[in-house]
């Protein structure tokens, strides 16, 4: 028997104890929505994992009026210091149910447990663990001293990665002093519940976060609602489209993460080995459902025939299959609907004279699966060259000069990120300088640290996430002449940090929160 | 057993770099690579590490790392008792299991040879058959410091009294002044004195040293360089310097290996030696050599571990497997 042929090694689903049906996390409690459920299944064997709740647009009213309390009474009043205890509360917690939140987004979302594992929910983790430590620092930020938190945030996220985007939005947010909505997406709301439970269980004082599940039209309410200071959204262009044109004219801020369509560029003296597992985990890692994706390889044309020959041989070992298997490299699609755009657009591919290639590899009988496929003989108007497919699928275009690479890279509407494989550390340095993009790889791929900014030119959106910078998305400066001053709505972090002790006057607000912020430094002890 | 013949081996470095081997035209051959990215050599090969091989897949994995192994000791101490105790393990690693495979060869040195052979009897020979190769150190190991002649003598000696196997060093020093040429020359007459009369050859393991070469660069560079000039194996490292063994590096080695059969169609083994001690390290390496260079490369002419610790923990494992339970260190022999 072949060695390779590994034995089954699935992660235990016992570590889960979900309920059948969860209703919307509005002000602290699990409540009914008044809209019509519906059901969430794993997309690898399409069984029904859940009930989920659907929120219509009077429980968007709610959630958003429970965020506006939180922040009015709690939240906007407590000390940086508090906030931040909170924030490291609900990293710790995080990473003590690490496996059950990896199984549970395997299980929803498709992909492989090993990178739930090892990629998701550790980076989940840090981002709170990071974002903690800005709380009382916030006059670091770059606004200068006492800036304000916005308001009640609005987020909306999607289902590639859905528990690391929601701490991509709600980890800065309250860090910053702000209270929050979030909106999983349809198709994977699950760990975003258990995060709720996770909020309950750090006892985070009731409003401050709140999870609302829909569809698109759940999201366009809570966008709309009135009340919301600040939307943060990350999807699809065409609805980011929508969202600025919908807020255009209100005093909304919005940040935008939308698509991409990264060159991962390739030159002639890169380290060949370590490229090929970057081109891999470029376009490969999440099936490919990564907004960041290198999915364009522009490779330097007298290379061309040895990487593709080579990346094959490589495709060949990926092992694609059972998500909790943990020796699954590929997992399922995420759904019905996206694995038809896969297959629409790689169809077209072949229709434009494109040549396709896909691993051969044996395909479930249940569930959406899409084998890992190259398309060579790209040209650069072709629509698979231009348009984000989202999926596991590689163009292959060519280029000769370093000019030409950085012409081909940049002539896309986005600009989300991009990758450079050389081993001559001036050319890194120059063609980077050069490419429009807000993340730009060299040698290696799709790398993600709470500290780096992350975002887009162009079509891929604006703002920024991560980072000194990502705090911005959720400050704004104080007023001229009130930088100094102690006082106010919103600049109250920093009177009340200097006190050392739990705001007396939040006893006149919620009713747990002097428990909360007492048990939130009780919390901080090991 | 028999090696590559020394003759073909010139003629194919010849094809392969264009022109004779020395220090200019195996300088820019072996500089015309593009440099290893460390950072991604090792992010990869810790990918690999993670691959879960667990109930049969893992007993299967168990026995291959035992059939895999070159059982041996390398110590100043070192008697003909001792050699003698270490091949009744190499024969029957498990007295209380009868179907544990036995391991691919004894790694001695040189002067301990003929007690080891003597001690083998029946069991010597080539590990496709089921028996055991002898392999001895030699070229004066573990430095690799003395004249060519002194380690040709080291060679032949071994061979003479029955070796199978030559574990050479390479001349580091020579290598890092950039002396690829005399490097290649020494690799190429130890070959040459792995020669029998009979026309048969010792297989030659040429140890890189990985630990003095440092950078992943200059290991490259090293691989390639002993396989030109004749290697059957290449090996990571004398177990004298630390580090020795590691996955990156033996990643590294198997990528060399899988580019060079590509280039020529010749399959050269690879031995990591010396810091391997815990099964779960090992499948790790099985992983790598799987999925690197292909799994035909699992067998004994192609892959070894340069253990001695390792055999007893596999066996652990074995036992654990077997019963249910884990026993412990006294349900081992010593050696």
């Amino acid at each position: 028997m072949s060695f390779l042929e590994y034995a089954p090694a699935p992660e235990s689903r016992a570590i889960l104890s979900l309920r059948d049906r969860y209703g919307l996390f509005i002000g602290g409690e699990f409540v009914d929505g008044r809209g019509t459920p519906f059901q969430t299944i794993s997309p690898s064997s399409e069984e029904r994992i859940a009930e989920i709740a659907n929120a219509n647009e009077a429980d968007v009213a709610d959630a958003v009026a429970a965020a506006r309390r939180a922040y009015d009474r709690t939240w906007s009043r407590m000390s940086g210091r508090d906030r931040g205890k909170y924030l490291f509360r609900i990293a710790r917690l995080v990473q003590e149910r690490t496996r059950e939140l990896a199984v549970a987004e395997s299980l929803d979302n498709g992909k492989p447990i090993k990178e739930s594992r090892d990629v998701d929910v550790p980076l989940v983790a840090a981002w709170f663990f990071y974002y903690a430590g800005w709380a009382d620092k916030l006059d670091h930020a770059g606004l200068g001293a006492n800036p304000r938190s916005l308001g009640v945030a609005a987020q909306v996220i999607p289902w590639n990665f859905p528990l690391l985007m929601l701490a991509w939005k709600i980890a800065p947010a309250l860090a910053a002093g702000n209270t929050v909505v979030l909106k999983p997406a349809e198709t994977t709301p699950l760990t975003a519940l258990i995060f709720a439970e996770i909020i309950q269980q750090a006892d985070l004082p009731p409003g401050v976060v709140n999870i609302i599940t829909g569809a698109g039209d759940t999201g366009a309410a809570l966008v709309a609602a009135e009340g919301v200071d600040k939307v943060a959204f990350t999807g699809s262009t065409a609805v980011g489209r929508a969202i600025a044109k919908q807020i255009a004219g209100s005093d909304k801020r919005a940040t935008l993460e939308l698509g991409g369509k990264a060159a991962n560029i390739v030159f002639d003296d890169a380290p060949i080995d370590q490229a090929i597992e970057g081109i891999v985990n470029g376009i490969f890692f999440n099936q490919g459902h990564v907004c960041c994706a290198g999915s364009r390889l522009l490779v330097q044309e007298n290379i061309h025939d040895e990487v593709v020959e080579r990346l094959k041989q490589r495709l060949s070992t990926l092992r694609l299959g059972d998500p909790l298997d943990k020796n699954t490299d590929i997992g399922a699609i995420n759904s019905k609907e996206q694995l038809e755009r896969i297959r629409e657009l790689s169809d077209i591919g072949v229709a434009e004279g494109a040549d396709r290639w896909s691993v051969p590899c044996e395909i479930p009988e249940n569930g959406f699966w899409y084998a890992p496929t190259i398309f060579t003989n790209v040209q650069t108007s072709y629509r698979i060259a231009r348009e984000e497919i989202f999926g596991p699928v590689l163009s292959v275009l060519t280029f000769r000069t370093p000019a030409e690479a950085i012409a081909k890279a940049n002539n896309t509407p986005y600009g989300l990120s991009a990758g450079i494989w050389t081993d001559k550390g001036s050319r890194i340095l120059a063609v980077a300088d050069q490419l429009r993009a807000g993340v730009i790889w060299a040698n290696t791929f799709n790398r993600f640290d709470p500290s780096s900014p992350f975002g887009g030119y162009k079509e891929s959106g604006y703002g920024r996430e991560g980072g000194r910078h990502g705090l911005a998305a959720y400050l704004s400066p104080a007023p001229i002449g009130q930088a100094a001053i102690t006082a106010g709505r919103g600049g109250a972090q920093r009177r009340l940090e200097t006190s050392g002790t739990a705001p007396a006057d939040l006893e006149t607000t919620a009713k747990r929160s002097p428990r909360s912020a007492r048990s939130a430094t009780k919390g901080s002890k090991r | 057993m028999s090696g590559t013949s020394l003759v073909t081996a010139r003629e194919r470095a010849l094809a392969v770099l264009g022109g004779e081997p020395d220090d200019a035209t195996l300088g820019r051959y072996l500089h015309g690579f593009a440099g290893v990215d460390a950072v991604g050599l090792e992010q990869r090969a810790a990918g690999l590490g993670t691959r879960s091989i667990k109930t049969s897949s893992k007993k299967r994995a168990l026995d291959l790392i035992i059939s895999l192994i070159d059982l041996t000791t390398l110590e100043g101490a070192d008697t003909p008792g001792k050699v003698r105790s270490l091949v009744a393990k190499a024969v029957n690693p498990d007295p209380s299991d009868a179907t544990t495979p036995r391991v691919a060869a004894v790694c001695v040195y040189g002067d301990l040879v003929p007690y080891a052979i003597e001690a083998l009897g029946g069991a010597h020979g080539d590990p496709d058959d089921g028996l055991i190769s002898v392999a001895a150190v030699a070229t004066a190991f573990p430095s690799g410091r003395s004249s060519l002649e002194i380690k040709l003598a080291d060679t032949a000696e071994a061979v003479a009294a029955g070796a199978d196997e030559i574990d050479m060093v390479i001349d580091r020093s020579a290598f890092l002044a950039g002396r690829y040429g005399l490097v290649f020359d020494q690799i190429a007459a130890v070959k040459e004195a792995c020669r029998r009369p009979d026309g048969t050859s010792a297989s030659l393991k040429v140890i890189l040293e990985t630990g003095e070469l440092v950078t992943y660069d200059n290991m490259r560079r090293a691989s390639w360089l002993s396989i030109l000039a004749g290697g059957d194996f290449i090996k990571t490292s004398t177990g004298k310097v630390q580090p020795a063994a590691t996955l990156p590096v033996t990643l590294l080695m198997l990528e060399v290996v899988r580019d060079w059969h590509l280039m020529t169609g010749q399959r050269i083994g690879v031995k990591p030696a010396g810091g391997i001690r815990a099964s779960k390290d090992a499948i790790k390496y099985l992983v790598t050599v799987a999925e690197t260079a292909g799994e035909e490369w699992l067998q004994p002419h192609l892959f070894r571990f340069g253990a001695s610790s390792l055999l007893n923990d596999v066996l652990l494992q074995r036992q654990k497997m077997t019963t249910g339970h884990y026993s412990g260190a006294d349900y081992v022999t010593i050696d």
